[in-house]
């Protein structure tokens, strides 16, 4: 059995880890929850983000910050973009899965097209920095992501909540022809909705560049856990996916102190089929 | 080979299957000629793909259920071959039938926890098998079954079938396409496979028509599973090194996936010609750098293909063929027979030349066909029937009217098995129903139509009547099923539309489609649930004419509807429903004039 002091680091790990879950979680669910689209590509995109601030970052030594604003823009266009064609041929829940499969396997191939299959990694004056509270250390640049992760569902959840758009939104989601009665336009709502979870993709992809190692068939790893987070979290429900994002980071890394790392995939997935199976309807 | 075969024997000359073991015995002679070797390796790989595609169409072409998890099979398949031969010095051979029932067994046991979720949806479908890939993978990973390293093949013989071990896993791979073909094309031609296409277009009325839905998709889930396991079987001699990273990457999943789609996941040929075409291009791409080319291209292509041709190459190209050949030929019939010409009238004329209930009555012959007692149903909190009694005698028309939201369709969706009832019972004679599944409710003779017309979209006119007929209360095989379907076309006046699919029908047509699905399964209780609405007066004239052939067939008959003249002119009794209570039960002018009901529908001061 490990000391306290391990297992209290651990739970403070994994809170720091679920806080990037549902950094990622976050864009994901609100595309699921208000488009009914299934973006796979959403990890892609935070990927590619992830590579440009590197890219940025070592050749032009542009500040990582920066970086990140110069990508939000960029990235809510390419989102805007993506949903023109989505709508344009009328994709579907389901073939959303299927199209956004291929279009990560593209955005993968680019990225190892220029970046090639190496691991690379990000080195910043914030890298190895982390403030001590009692025994623990916690590492900087992950409470930074973390607390991101929280204002943006803050934000998302009150935008969602008391504007205009975000009610016109959800009542879209529940019935798109009851609200089109209503004179809700959904179309350009959608196109905001697909911007926003691709600017979400860019700041996660930011903080995956100065936290972890790069490496173009990662982006994989992410896939199955961040799902488990946005079904777990509820859709288009930002802060479910905050808290579901803690729970499955604490778990994670408890199982890695407790059992051995290597189980600690299984942790996730377990969690994400129990609830598909015992709770459909949540979806 | 062999599978092609017995079955050619079996459907005493299906072409198709005579054409497949032509070509399976050309290709046989391959190794003998002494090609190099660079070709058989390569044609293996269209085999492998062709077996892998074909098989994952099985369970998500035919029946609609993606599956992300085909992988996990195919790994399931790779490990079990590598297991037993490296470490337990298995002969080869032997393994791959093994591979193959674990793959199944896997399959089974998943299928078994997640179809009997009711609801599950596509995506969730897909997503579930893809978790499902990553934890196998994991549990390989940190059990001795790999445990890290890999698993090194290249000491485990291989059998000589013939004078080169390439040419033995070329041989090994052309059993396994060809037998997986042959499979496809039986499966997709014979009751089962009319019973996937079905599950795949609306799962609940399939289950309501009796196809046993649950156990197809459990049996469709095996199969396709099965070869997954037994390709990988193979795959691992070829490849001769096993390790994780490779064998439960997102190529299986995402290459099959495209090969399907590319081709046409719905014919049984769609997946192979997109293997083939896929296997081709791959193999110009194949080293370092232009392998990221050509993966790009690849799933490029498969994003084009489900934007542009959700139907696959295969279908639309047929389609194309077919309506090339028929288009003139069409034109002309068009020109003999004018739509007017197919109307309802035509079915005076036709006379029943079968009965629907032709079983004895069990019981004697006052007592009812149908009973329902006490019956409850309530969803969340909204209590939709409130103790229903209702009864119908044998060939007894029972009318059931009452305002929108009574109760009346629930009360259908509750004897038919969609539902089940919270309290109370229902049964049919001597047979309870109330906990039975909807396919052995239509199994022992009740039939439903729905309101909204509910046909499968993507099958024939004659084929959504010939399912109902094979799956119905006497089951028959497919081709009787599609004799009787088209004496029911005609019986309904339809028989010009017998190849026309369903979106292709007008609303009165469509109707009529329901009443033919409902009398060719040959039902002892009959369910209309307001067939006449958003019909015209004259055509509402000929669908009461036809009901009365229907009930002169000796069909009972529970007849939902807001046309009061017609519930007058044809109902033996009358049951009215309110708020999900029995409000009064009787002949047709009695219920109608009781004061309670004139309440309901016309308001208290009616009330004299």
């Amino acid at each position: 059995m490990p000391s306290a002091t391990l297992l209290g680091q651990s739970v403070v790990s994994g809170l720091l880890t679920g806080g990037l879950y549902a950094l990622l979680a976050l864009g994901l669910s609100l595309s699921w929850g208000l488009l009914r689209l299934v973006n796979l590509s959403h990890f892609a995109l935070a990927f590619l983000g992830a590579y440009l601030t590197y890219q940025l970052g070592t050749a032009f030594h542009l500040d990582p910050w920066l970086s990140v604003l110069a990508i939000v823009p960029f990235f809510f266009a390419l989102g805007v973009g993506l949903h023109l064609v989505f709508a344009r041929f009328r994709v579907t829940e389901f073939t959303s899965l299927l199209v956004t499969f291929g279009l990560t396997v593209i955005l993968e191939s680019v990225i190892q097209y220029f970046w090639t299959a190496d691991f690379r990694r990000y080195e910043t004056a914030l890298s190895r920095a982390s403030i001590r509270v009692g025994p623990l250390y916690v590492p900087t640049l992950e409470l930074l992501a973390c607390l991101t992760a929280a204002a943006l569902a803050l934000g998302t959840w009150a935008w969602l909540t008391f504007t205009y758009i975000g009610k016109a939104l959800r009542a879209a989601a529940e019935d798109p022809e009851i609200a089109a009665v209503f004179g809700v336009n959904h179309r350009r709502q959608a196109l905001l909705v697909s911007g926003v979870s691709a600017a979400y993709a860019g700041v996660a992809g930011g903080y995956i560049a100065l936290i972890s190692t790069l490496a173009p068939a990662q982006l994989w790893a992410w896939l199955g856990v961040v799902f488990a987070v946005v079904i777990i979290g509820g859709l288009a429900n930002p802060i479910g996916a905050l808290f579901a994002g803690f729970l499955i980071g604490v778990s994670e890394s408890v199982t890695m102190a407790v059992v051995t790392p290597a189980w600690a995939p299984l942790v996730s997935f377990s969690v994400l089929i129990a609830l598909l199976v015992f709770r459909p309807g949540r979806v | 080979m062999t599978a092609a075969a017995s079955g050619r024997e079996r459907r005493g000359g299906d072409p198709a299957l005579c054409v497949l073991a032509v070509v399976a015995v050309a290709l046989t002679a391959l190794p003998f000629i002494g090609l190099p070797a660079f070709y058989e390796s390569f044609i293996y790989l269209a085999f492998h793909w062709i077996a892998l595609a074909t098989s994952w169409s099985v369970l998500s072409g035919y029946a609609g259920y993606f599956s992300f998890g085909h992988g996990a099979f195919f790994g399931a398949g790779m490990y079990t071959t590598s297991t037993l031969t490296a470490a337990f010095g298995l002969p080869f051979l032997a393994t791959l039938p093994i591979a193959a029932l674990v793959a199944a067994l896997l399959a089974a046991g998943i299928g078994a926890v997640v179809f009997r979720v009711k609801r599950l949806r596509g995506e969730l479908f897909g997503l579930l098998t893809l978790a499902i890939t990553f934890v196998l993978a994991t549990i390989v990973l940190n059990t001795p079954i790999d445990g890290g390293p890999g698993v090194y093949l290249s000491n485990v013989p291989i059998p000589k079938l013939v004078p080169s071990p390439n040419g033995t896993i070329y041989l090994l791979g052309l059993v396994l396409a060809v037998a997986t073909l042959a499979t496809a094309r039986i499966v997709s031609r014979s009751r089962f496979g009319l019973g996937l296409f079905a599950i795949s277009d609306d799962e609940d009325v399939a289950e309501v028509k009796g196809v046993p839905t649950f156990r197809y998709k459990l049996l469709a889930f095996a199969l396709s599973a099965a070869v997954a396991g037994a390709a990988g079987g193979t795959q691992a001699i070829y490849v001769g090194y096993v390790t994780v990273g490779e064998t439960f990457a997102v190529t299986v999943p995402l290459y099959v996936v495209l090969m399907s789609i590319l081709g046409g996941a719905r014919h049984w040929l769609g997946p192979a010609a997109g293997a083939v075409v896929i296997t081709a291009s791959l193999y110009a791409f194949t080293s370092g750098e232009r392998a990221i080319v050509g993966r790009a291209i690849v799933a490029f292509a498969l994003v084009v293909v489900i934007l542009l041709l959700p139907q696959g190459v295969v279908p639309t190209l047929l389609g194309w063929w077919r309506s090339r050949g028929t288009r003139h030929r069409a034109a002309s019939e068009a020109r003999a027979v004018s739509p007017d010409a197919i109307t309802v009238a035509d079915t005076d004329e036709v006379t029943l030349g079968v009965t629907i209930d032709g079983r004895p009555n069990s019981g004697d012959a006052t007592s009812p066909v149908l009973d329902c007692r006490q019956v409850w149903k309530s969803f969340g909190g909204i209590q939709a029937l409130r103790g229903v009694d209702l009864a119908i005698e044998r060939g007894a028309i029972v009318g059931l009217v009452g305002p929108n939201g009574s109760g009346k369709t629930t009360l259908i969706n509750v004897i038919s098995g969609h539902y089940r009832a919270d309290r109370g019972e229902v049964a049919l004679g001597p047979t309870p129903l109330t906990t039975r599944a909807a396919h052995e409710i239509a199994h022992l003779g009740v039939a439903r139509t729905y309101q909204v017309p509910r046909p499968f979209a993507r099958l024939s006119v004659v084929d959504n009547v010939a399912l109902a007929a094979t799956f119905g209360a006497t089951p028959c095989s497919l081709a009787e099923a599609r004799n009787e379907a088209s004496q029911w076309l005609e019986f309904t006046g339809l028989q010009q539309r017998a190849r026309a699919l369903p979106g292709e029908l007008n609303l009165h047509e469509r109707k009529f489609l329901e009443l033919a699905r409902v009398l060719a399964a040959r039902p002892r209780v009959i369910l209309l649930d307001e067939v006449l609405s958003g019909l015209n007066p004259a055509e509402i004239g000929s669908a009461i004419r036809l009901i009365q052939k229907i009930r002169e067939a000796g069909a009972s008959i529970l007849f939902v509807e807001h046309v009061i003249r017609a519930v007058v002119e044809l109902s033996d009794r009358v049951t009215v429903l309110n708020e999900g209570q029995v409000i009064a039960s009787g002949s047709p002018r009695e219920a109608m004039r009781d004061p309670r009901v004139m309440q309901v529908y016309l308001g208290t001061s009616h009330v004299a």
